[in-house]
């Protein structure tokens, strides 16, 4: 298996697309002739032309919204969000025109296209491109949200995306673009979505993450002195009810870590479920390892205590296992 | 403004078409507007959900759609269904989807139109997106999209004419200025003196055309389409026309515009002066009129009973035309619904 950085296994997923489709095009702010500002689409525009390789103007709803067009004729736009929150000015694009296309024209209408963003908070950023902001997508039916937690399956995960016949939002934890992993390539390296992995097996407790904390669970896992079973959602829609209802089922005790502020998360419906479908076997609340309800810092000190660390998880989770109660969070003075 | 047909039906200019197909178009205005009103009736009795009349912009819709190939892209929004129909959409099935039946958005493969837009102005980018994408595919269909005189007020007007302008796609942005936004006026609307002057802006010819005068209409939209097939870019024209009923059947227009404005409007009917027009050189008689009339019912009318005869959706066809392979939790409720339903429990 390469070894590679996550922005470039993003960038060969999608060179192999687009050599294995040719209906598959590239465009967004600065994806050509710069290859991308994280370098994710780095060598397209020399391989594959200008004409399925564009930068455009910097024109968030106008890009999102043609490629919304451009995929009912049949062509595959994968188009970039630089950073998720410029999502904002084209959120219409995404869930009320892209996702709901297939249902207002009984299936007739299809809109085969990937929206990939950049997300997340560890870069120095500051307040207004530092956001998780998943969370605007979950709830609007007719779109999947996926992401990468590393190059090892941004490769796989992004194949499936393109290939998909539906939107699909393909997020990027930004601070793991320079990270190195060993990446299975190939077309049959594809991850389907709405599968979970079990990227770790244990006994007392299961650790859902996602994205970016996929990494913070997987260290605490290796440091800690219980048996922790980690589970890398990989798509959160749809998200893999079966992977977590059994690791739960045997380990009995569920924690969730999400880089999102404490309330509204996604944390909360996975939450829900498992306590409704396993409120009898269950031996500790469940726990969820978030931020607090306020914006990303700047500085870099703030910035480190707001992100969910792996010493923060390992506290909080030795103390459920430890009590069988909650612990508070950090911002309440609990278990650091 | 261009007009080549005055109100009271004089030619001041060059037909830009022959009399068999101005007596062709002519009788799909009738046609058209026999449906707006059907539709109204309709949704006064319940039978139809909240309709958007298009009375008073005939010309403009039927005029510029006259002016596409069959296989020519169409992105259209709720108040365009002479256009649609116009570019082949099935009458029965525009009907459908004003009965709030999805089935209504799903026209045959070979029309190449969109579900009409309900929000305003979302739709105008997916234009500049199709055009872009045929010419990357090596075809020569061009895109038209329909939009109101409020939705140039909307950033994603400007966004879809920036993007169109640079890119250079063959996109055709058709504004019908029908003088109301529900109940804000053209002038309060925006500052400049005409829509048209907003394409100087971005790069492309701008064109104000009487949207009332089916000739002008006609003439001008086929200069935008046959610009946009060779290659050479977008227009934007501006229609201007007036909406001579509410802004939907939930609206009352007699709250905030004068009727005196109304009755002037209804002296320019896009219909009248081309039946002048036809009567003048010995295309119209009242017997052929009625006759007209009395098809264009019997057109209507079939639509209307093939649209209530489709069979009512079941409960479970909420989960279909969400994605092409459903995930596991969507097919497993569906299943289950079903299956209770078939026990006579659901």
């Amino acid at each position: 298996m390469p070894r590679m950085r996550m922005n470039q296994a993003i960038a060969q997923a999608i060179a192999d697309e687009m050599r294995s489709d040719p209906t598959v095009v590239v465009f967004g702010e600065d994806v050509a002739e710069a290859g991308g500002p994280f370098k994710t689409t780095d060598g397209l525009l020399i391989e594959f032309g200008p004409n399925r390789v564009r930068d455009t103007p910097i024109s968030e709803m106008g890009f999102l919204g043609a490629a919304v067009g451009a995929a009912a004729t049949g062509l595959r736009p994968v188009v970039e969000i630089m950073f998720i929150e410029f999502l904002g000015v084209a959120l219409d694009q995404l869930v009320t025109q892209g996702s709901k296309f297939r249902y207002l024209s009984a299936g007739k209408v299809t809109v085969p296209m990937t929206i990939r963003a950049s997300v997340g908070a560890g870069l120095g950023f500051a307040a207004q491109h530092s956001q998780t902001l998943e969370s605007w997508m979950l709830a609007s039916p007719g779109l999947k949200v996926a992401s990468a937690s590393g190059a090892e399956n941004a490769y796989g995960l992004l194949r499936s995306a393109i290939q998909d016949e539906d939107p699909v939002v393909f997020l990027e934890p930004r601070r793991l673009y320079a990270v190195r992993g060993d990446v299975k390539v190939g077309s049959n390296a594809a991850i389907p979505l709405g599968q979970a992995r079990i990227v770790r097996s244990g006994e007392d407790v299961t650790i859902v993450a996602f994205g970016s904390t996929v990494r913070v669970a997987v260290d605490a896992a290796e440091q800690a002195e219980f048996s922790a079973e980690i589970i890398d959602l990989q798509t959160l829609v749809p998200w893999d009810r079966q992977a977590v209802l059994e690791s739960v089922a045997r380990t009995k005790r569920l924690v969730i870590v999400e880089e999102n502020p404490y309330s509204f998360g996604w944390g909360t419906e996975i939450a829900t479920k498992v306590a409704s479908e396993l409120f009898g076997d269950l031996e500790a609340p469940v726990l969820r390892v978030t931020t607090p309800d306020v914006p990303v810092p700047f500085g870099k000190a703030l910035e480190e205590r707001f992100l969910p660390s792996t010493s923060y998880l390992l506290a909080q989770t030795r103390y459920l296992l430890e009590t069988g109660t909650l612990p508070r969070p950090w911002w309440e003075g609990g278990p650091t | 403004m261009r007009q080549l047909l005055t109100p009271s039906g004089d030619l001041v200019g060059e037909a830009p078409f022959g009399l068999d197909l101005c007596v062709r178009l002519y009788r799909a205005m009738v046609v058209a507007r026999s449906y707006d009103r059907k539709c109204v009736a309709l949704q006064k009795q319940g039978r139809l959900a909240t309709y958007a009349p298009f009375e008073g912009q005939e010309a403009a819709q039927i005029g510029s759609a006259a002016a596409l190939e069959p296989d020519d892209w169409m992105v259209a929004t709720y108040r365009d269904a002479a256009a649609m129909w116009a570019q082949g959409y099935p009458m029965e099935l525009l009907v459908a989807g004003r009965t709030g039946d999805e089935r209504g958005g799903s026209p045959p493969d070979h029309v190449n139109v969109l579900p009409p837009s309900i929000t305003v102005g979302g739709h105008m980018v997916h234009a500049v997106g199709l055009a872009w994408a045929e010419r990357l595919q090596g075809s020569s269909r061009i895109a038209i999209t329909y939009f109101g005189d409020g939705a140039t007020s909307e950033g994603d007007f400007h966004e879809a004419l920036n993007f169109a302008g640079v890119y250079g796609v063959g996109c055709v942005f058709f504004c019908q200025n029908n003088g109301w936004a529900i109940s804000m006026p053209r002038s309060a609307q925006t500052a400049s003196e005409t829509i048209a002057q907003k394409a100087i802006a971005y790069g492309m010819p701008g064109v104000q055309v009487d949207g009332n005068d089916l000739f002008a209409v006609y003439e001008v939209t086929r200069q935008a389409v046959e610009r946009a097939r060779a290659g050479e870019g977008p227009t934007l024209i501006e229609a201007v026309t007036y909406r001579l009923g509410p802004h939907t059947t939930s609206d009352d227009p007699g709250r905030y515009r004068d009727a005196g404005e109304v009755e002037e409007w209804r002296r320019r009917d896009p219909l009248e002066r081309v039946r002048i027009f036809l009567s003048e050189r010995g295309r119209w008689d009242p017997e052929w009129q009625a006759e007209v009339e009395e098809k264009a019912a019997r057109e209507v009318e079939r639509a209307v009973e093939l649209a209530e005869s489709l069979p009512p959706p079941a409960p479970g066809d909420v989960f279909g035309g969400m994605f092409e392979s459903p995930p596991r939790h969507l097919r497993e409720q569906q299943a289950t619904l079903e299956l209770y339903r078939a026990a006579g429990e659901g």
